[in-house]
């Protein structure tokens, strides 16, 4: 223990621990704008510096270990006024754009203009410009906004391992951008939008399909369904101020409704369809000597970054499409059928947690006679943004239920959600298909949790299935590695490209917190423990799709619907 | 440009590189090649095992390298106290305005290309400027366009012959 005086009062720190850390816990808040908890400090904004007596300058504290003795100042006015001045400087070569921002209300250089009372503007001078770069279907920057703290730099690096973005120049010149200043769409980012979870600006954004999805909603001609992802009835709730983890199904039902949808699905319905199609397919491969390791298909940052970076692994990617492209594949057959319906006349909206989700709609295998299965993806912030535009009341409203023909779902399809949720739901049903047998423990507690990989050998009949769960795309490249070196005890790997799952996915509210990550994962599993049906397999709704229409799993108009291949990406920049 | 080989030619010159190796493998390419392409980035980078964004990013933290071919005729402004105080900024503003470049860019019909130095040492020549070594002196904003119409014709009259 290192004792040291804070604002003179005494506080206890652990030996070697980050000043940051110890103030944290004793209640006492300083603003930062590039500290990443669990990364290397880069100490480069210093809006965190302190003043510790007996040093000369200001000292950041997020990049400062806790020293016996230490006798620190978070509040003086010294140091208010240091800050006020960084923020006063990045203010003077920033747009004020404020009324036209995205951001607007959800901006911490915003809150900190305000927290630190700036109300003039004390320098002038000239702004630097760059481009927008709207090149890419997923991600828009706007590097004007940029403050450059260098956090997005970092998790694309160190978290995601892409490094798809870099600083470039310097001086009054530097920047954020990709390799040559190219297109993001021409670069290897995987569309992940970890980057816009940790920005404290405006300057990375999803490209936005509002306007789309409006004009769509208005047209009477067209007939609009909306399918919901997930995760992301467990996250919706936070932009209405409710508690993390609150369960806001029935609300947002309601309230994509009164939006104008004509129909509201489910996308835990095709999460239960992917894990029927995905189990027999590794049963399958397990059976008749098929490429091994089985990897999971239904992340499309994960696919990107295997075709970019792993494609003699591509073979080793489930054939199936994700749950929101299966989901579009059978609405606009099936369901314009039996409704009816000219497929041309149908748009169809996913609302996701994810902004790659927006990229995956758009790669053009998932088409079928030129028709996208998806027309438009929303991530959760766009559909709060949506329902805040109309002006719904979403605490007030009345739950309901999604519709049929793909409303019901199982938990099994609902914990896709959260990391080693396709895992444990792939697992109950391939037991089933393979023994006959439901499994006695349907909680697969081994590849639940937070930690990056989780690894199990899980028993079925007489057969030993090694399985590996990796999120956060970066974690995965530890597992692929061992592979192509030779590894061969796994059967089945899952990975999802953000950490911690869709719960966490780069379309969510914004902000990195891993307290409200665990609050969203434990109202997952709380659903799925409470559930009457919690395998795939014994979905009514799916049964019915096989029986009307799909034939069996794996079978021929399943291959036309619901499987697709992927090519390699040449040069990555 | 370079060709894949000429450039593992290189690459064969500093075995076991690591990432303190990049600026003098960077400085060899250019060298040769005029420029740093994106091939050459990429694959410098698959040896070095470093992202293209990063090496571009310390790239472009120098003002040496440059990114694009470079022109028929490649401009060089200097920019030393000398030309300074004598208004080189104002003739270097009206290059890139009259090409429509920047400096380090080449124009699209590949004919111009820019780059601002520090002190060439003909200081008593200021403002001064070179096009492919030979000096042009004592420029205005309105004589270096002068300058540039002269190479336009020489690019024309060739281009015809
Ligand atoms: S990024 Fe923040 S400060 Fe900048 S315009 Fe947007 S809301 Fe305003
Ligand atoms: S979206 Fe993901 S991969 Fe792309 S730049 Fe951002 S962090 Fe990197
Ligand atoms: S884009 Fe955002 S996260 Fe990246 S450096 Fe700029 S302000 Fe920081
Ligand atoms: S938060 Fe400490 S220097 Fe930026």
């Amino acid at each position: 223990m290192v004792k040291l005086t804070l604002n003179d009062r005494h506080i206890e720190a652990r030996e070697g621990e980050l000043l940051i850390d110890a103030m944290e816990r004793a209640g006492v808040r300083v603003p930062t704008l590039c500290h990443m908890k669990d990364l290397f400090p880069s100490g480069a904004c210093r809006m965190c510096v302190v003043e510790i007596d007996g040093r000369r300058g200001l000292v950041p504290s997020c990049a400062c270990p806790v020293e016996e003795g230490m006798d620190v100042k978070t509040h003086s006015s010294r140091v208010v006024r240091a800050r006020k001045t960084i923020i006063e400087l990045l203010l003077a070569n920033h747009p004020d754009d404020c009324l036209y921002c995205v951001r607007n209300g959800n901006c911490q250089l915003q809150d900190l203009a305000e927290e630190l009372g700036v109300r003039e503007r004390r320098f002038t001078g000239g702004r630097s410009h760059h481009d927008l770069d709207v090149s890419n279907p997923a991600i828009e920057r706007d590097p004007d906004k940029c403050i450059l703290c260098g956090k997005c730099v970092r998790i694309c690096e160190e978290v995601q391992g892409v490094a798809a973005i870099d600083f470039v120049g310097r001086g009054s010149r530097a920047m954020v951008g990709t390799a040559f200043d190219q297109g993001l769409n021409l670069s290897s980012c995987v569309n992940c939008g970890q980057c816009i979870m940790v920005c404290p600006t405006g300057a990375l954004r999803e490209r936005s399909s509002l306007k789309d999805v409006m004009e769509a909603i208005s047209d009477p001609d067209t007939f609009v369904v909306v399918q919901h992802a997930p995760s992301i009835s467990v996250t919706l709730g936070e932009e209405f101020g409710l508690k993390p983890g609150t369960d806001v199904v029935g609300l947002m039902t309601t309230a994509m409704r009164r939006l104008g949808f004509d129909r509201v699905f489910d996308t835990a319905f095709s999460a239960d369809l992917t894990i029927m199609e995905e189990a027999s397919e590794l049963v399958h491969r397990l059976s008749t000597g098929g490429k091994l390791p089985m990897m999971t298909s239904c992340s499309p940052g994960w696919v990107k970054f295997v075709e970019q970076f792993y494609p003699d692994m591509l073979e080793n990617i489930s054939t199936c499409k994700s749950p929101q492209q299966m989901l579009g594949a059978v609405i606009k057959s099936y369901f314009a059928d039996r409704e009816g319906l000219d497929p041309k006349k149908i748009f169809s909206v996913s609302a996701m947690p994810c902004t790659a989700k927006k990229f995956e709609a758009t790669r053009p295998e998932m088409a079928r006679h030129g028709l996208p299965d998806v027309d438009a993806v929303l991530t959760t912030r766009e559909l709060a943004r949506l329902i805040r535009m109309r002006g719904l009341d979403f605490n007030d409203l009345e739950p309901s239920n999604a519709d049929t023909p793909f409303g019901e779902r199982t938990s099994a399809g609902k914990i896709f959600g959260a990391t080693g949720g396709v895992m444990e739901a792939a697992i109950r049903t391939a037991y089933h298909l393979i023994t006959g047998e439901e499994l006695q423990d349907l909680d697969v507690k081994a590849v639940r949790g937070m930690n990056g990989v989780k690894e199990a050998a899980v028993a079925v009949g007489d057969l030993e299935v090694g399985v590996a769960v990796a999120n956060g795309v970066g974690n995965a490249r530890k597992l692929l590695d061992e592979i192509r070196e030779g590894r061969d005890d796994l059967h089945f790997i899952e990975v999802m490209t953000c950490p911690g799952g869709c719960i966490a996915g780069g379309g969510q509210p914004i902000g990195t917190d891993l307290d409200k990550v665990r609050e969203r994962m434990n109202a997952l599993y709380k659903i799925d423990s409470e559930d009457s049906i919690r395998v795939s397999h014994e979905n009514p709704a799916i049964k019915r799709l096989y029986e009307e229409f799909l034939g069996e799993p794996l079978g021929h108009k399943s291959h036309e619907l619901l499987h697709t291949h992927y090519t390699k990406r040449e040069t990555v920049m | 440009m370079m060709t894949a080989n000429e450039i593992d030619d290189i690459l064969r010159q500093y075995p076991e590189a690591g990432r303190d190796a990049l600026i003098p493998i960077l400085q060899d390419v250019q060298d040769i090649q005029g420029y740093l392409s994106k091939d050459a980035v990429v694959r410098i980078g698959e040896c070095l095992k470093l992202p293209p964004s990063k090496i571009y990013g310390v790239a472009t933290f120098y003002n040496q390298f440059r990114f694009q071919p470079q022109g028929r005729f490649h401009i060089q402004v200097c920019r030393g106290t000398a030309c300074h105080v004598k208004g080189s900024a104002a003739v270097l503003d009206r290059l890139q305005r009259e090409l429509g470049v920047a400096s380090g860019e080449t124009t699209r019909d590949g004919i111009f290309s820019l780059e601002v130095v520090a002190c060439i040492g003909a200081c008593g020549l200021a403002p001064v400027i070179s096009v492919n070594g030979e000096f042009h002196a004592k420029l205005t904003p309105d004589s270096v366009v002068d300058v540039l119409n002269e190479y336009r014709q020489k690019a024309e009259s060739s281009a015809h012959a």
